[in-house]
């Protein structure tokens, strides 16, 4: 039997900040589900099944969510499932709800990501003291950087092409309302003379941290009909995942992101992902993960990826534009920033993306990587419905 | 073989919460030694209260006032009362519905002993002496015989000044960790400035740490490789900014070092070279403080650079 095709019908967010003392957590996820069951113009009793993720328990410190949200969430007498994927979960949970409509278990599922980032401390969470074990000398930051290294001996990048990223989501972020970070000023001066964190790494060049929500309402053909907008067709979507360390593994490029970026490709037909694919929201936390992604996901051959960024092909006005919204550098609730991407990709394809719609943009790709550069989540999602 | 290895791990965080509106009312009525609750569309009264209709998934805001007198749903005895428990002495942990509710809250109740306790019991609040705004300011409940029964829920209209907007609940969790026989083995070597690592029979990759098991063939891994104690830097950043927990000045240099011999990098810090002349293919070797189980920091052993090929496939 064929698989049912998933509509995205509904998209809503909450507008990001350092923290939202204002609300209770179940005050943030509820904000973001009512703004995507508006954009439905769905209730609370039109929704099947609820499918959340969040950042690991540490992180803000919730440790079952499905028990303290189902209020908040219109759960209660309704099956409730969480997802956990570091910090990819945003991803793989759309992707286990949109998988729950395509099997014809739910035909309406509300799925939700959150993180209250300023309730708790992630480097904290990430950095617990395992007794005999070597602690890690660096957090986040330093544990990626020396892959970024790696990236720009192999492939020979000038070091100017991680301020140029971050100089353009730190701009397209001020086309999105729902964006952390917003800075007029913004220079790429300004994001040259940041201070060196973890060399190669500049502050300007990384992520904040972010109290924010990301909501979605899926949905079969039966829902996309009666949706009032247009809804955002899944065109194809995998997840990979691979051990943190073993032998072999290569932290640039790794296998589990090309594996997971060819499935979703097969499934949707793409033979040429640059040449057919419209607009890319890839999880870039910091700045020269967008061309070591853009290899890894197929866009550029293997060392070619920092060409499309220098060459402007990135930009928001440019042949393939990544992160019109500003992505995960202008705005990361860890478990949520997973989602927006899928969100932010679906509002492209449905033309909904306000001032930072790429136009025409018909095929977008949604990504998501998560804890060490192991997890993957990917959605091509389209204006068009897959054939049957 | 050494003994597996075993000690204490204490997670431990002072968790924030920004309360939200009902609960802000909820605690910060207790601090008044006030208790409020909220009524549901089918006119229940929840105390404690929640900010969304646990049936209609609706919004709800009606803050009651209910009693502080109740009576007793259900319990249980608890002999032996832990750290951070209400009361230092044995107690009941109480289901209590107050007059004027329609759902119970656990809390602790003070009885002298099982058999003074019972289902239906009447009991009132124990206010604790100094309230912030927290469920501790319901020190606990206590025995009400004889005591008036509390009326019915009264509407609660009032706004409390000085509302409390966020509480601190500091979680914590126990653990004896083991790090199980192959990190044991390693921990073992080490104490001996020796690194010795494992291979896999299947594949041949030799593991530093060891897992006991190769994470890409699933197959346990037994054979013993001693690798180093030199090693090439692969790849390494500069840390600027000074982590919490790490008493080390920066800059410094943290590197992924393959030791000669071993199939994958492990982690660590640079020293005994400006941290701006440290490169790829650096050749290191440890250097060992007294007492300490990990090497303190790897420094140049002098050799030549090694060549990029001969590290590339480990980065």
């Amino acid at each position: 039997m064929s698989r049912e095709p998933v509509a995205v019908i509904g998209i809503g967010q909450t507008k990001h900040v350092a923290a939202r003392h204002d609300v209770s957590i179940a005050g943030l996820v509820r904000e973001a589900a009512q703004r995507a069951l508006a954009d439905a113009e769905l209730g609370w009793r039109d929704i099947d099944a609820v499918v959340i993720g969040k950042a690991p328990d540490f992180f803000e410190g919730v440790m079952m969510p499905e028990l303290y949200l189902a209020d908040a969430l219109g759960a209660v007498g309704k099956p409730m499932l969480r997802v956990h994927t570091a910090g990819s979960v945003g991803g793989s949970t759309a992707l286990v709800a949109a998988n729950l409509v395509a099997a014809r278990v739910h035909r309406t599922v509300l799925t939700l990501a959150f993180e209250k980032q300023s309730e708790s401390n992630a480097m904290w969470g990430l950095s617990l003291p395992i007794p005999f074990q070597q602690p890690l000398l660096a957090g986040a930051g330093g544990f990626f950087a020396p892959h970024v290294r790696a990236y720009i001996r192999r492939s020979g990048a000038p070091e100017s092409v991680g301020s140029l990223v971050a100089y353009k989501d730190r701009r397209n972020a001020l086309k999105n309302p729902y964006a952390h970070v917003r800075d007029p000023q913004i220079t790429l001066e300004k994001v040259r003379s940041s201070p060196m964190l973890w060399d190669p790494i500049r502050y300007l060049e990384t992520c904040p941290s972010s109290d924010g929500a990301c909501a979605l309402v899926l949905s079969d053909t039966t829902g996309a009909r009666r949706a009032p907008r247009p809804p955002a067709w899944v065109r194809g979507g995998a997840m990979r995942s691979e051990p943190t360390m073993f032998a072999g593994k290569d932290y640039v490029s790794p296998r589990a992101g090309q594996d997971c970026a060819a499935d979703v490709y097969r499934q949707a037909g793409i033979g040429e992902p640059r040449r057919e694919i419209d607009v890319v929201e890839m999880y870039v936390p910091f700045s020269w993960y967008e061309p070591m992604w853009l290899e890894n996901l197929g866009f550029a051959a293997e060392g070619e990826g920092w060409k499309l960024t220098e060459g402007g092909v990135t930009e928001l006005d440019g042949d393939l534009p990544v992160n019109p919204s500003g992505g995960v550098l202008s705005t990361n609730p860890i478990g949520a920033s997973g989602m927006i991407r899928f969100a932010e990709a679906a509002l492209q394809v449905r033309g909904q993306a306000g001032e930072h719609q790429v136009d025409g943009a018909r095929l977008a790709l949604g990504h998501a990587y998560g804890g060490g550069s192991q997890f993957f989540s990917m959605w091509l999602v389209g204006s068009e419905r897959p054939d049957v | 073989m050494p003994p597996a290895l075993r000690a204490p791990l204490v997670v431990e965080f002072p968790f924030t919460r920004s309360l939200g509106p009902v609960q802000s009312a909820f605690l910060t009525g207790l601090r008044e030694r006030t208790v409020l609750g909220v009524r549901c569309r089918d006119g229940r009264v929840l105390v404690p209260p929640v900010e969304y209709d646990p049936v209609t998934a609706e919004e709800i805001r009606e803050l009651v006032e209910v009693a502080a007198t109740g009576t007793v749903t259900s319990w249980a005895w608890n002999p032996r009362p832990r750290r951070h428990q209400p009361l230092d002495r044995p107690f009941a942990w109480a289901l209590v519905r107050l007059d004027g509710a329609d759902t119970a809250m656990l809390h602790a109740l003070d009885a002298l002993e099982a058999a003074a306790v019972h289902t239906g019991m009447r009991v009132r609040i124990r206010w604790a002496a100094d309230r912030s705004g927290a469920i501790t300011d319901i020190a606990c409940f206590e025995p009400d015989d004889g005591g008036a029964v509390g009326g019915e829920p009264r509407v609660f209209g009032g706004e409390f000044a000085d509302a409390v907007s966020g509480i601190v609940a500091p979680a914590r969790l126990d653990y004896t960790y083991s790090p199980g026989r192959a990190q044991s083995r390693y921990l073992d070597a080490l104490a001996g400035h020796r690194t010795v690592g494992e291979r896999c029979p299947a594949c041949g990759k030799v593991y530093v740490p060891p897992r006991g098991a190769c994470p890409t063939c699933g197959v346990a891994t037994a054979e013993q490789v001693e690798v180093g104690p030199r090693g090439t830097v692969t790849t390494y950043c500069v840390v600027n900014i000074k982590a919490k927990n790490l008493d080390i000045e920066v800059p410094y240099v943290y590197a992924h070092i393959a030791l000669d011999g071993a199939d994958l990098a492990l982690h660590g810090r640079i020293g005994g070279i400006p941290y701006d002349q440290v490169r790829m293919g650096l050749r290191v070797e440890p250097v060992w403080t007294e007492g300490g189980r990990y090497p303190d920091h790897y420094r140049p052993t002098g050799e030549p650079d090694a060549d990029y090929d001969s590290y590339k496939e480990l980065l």
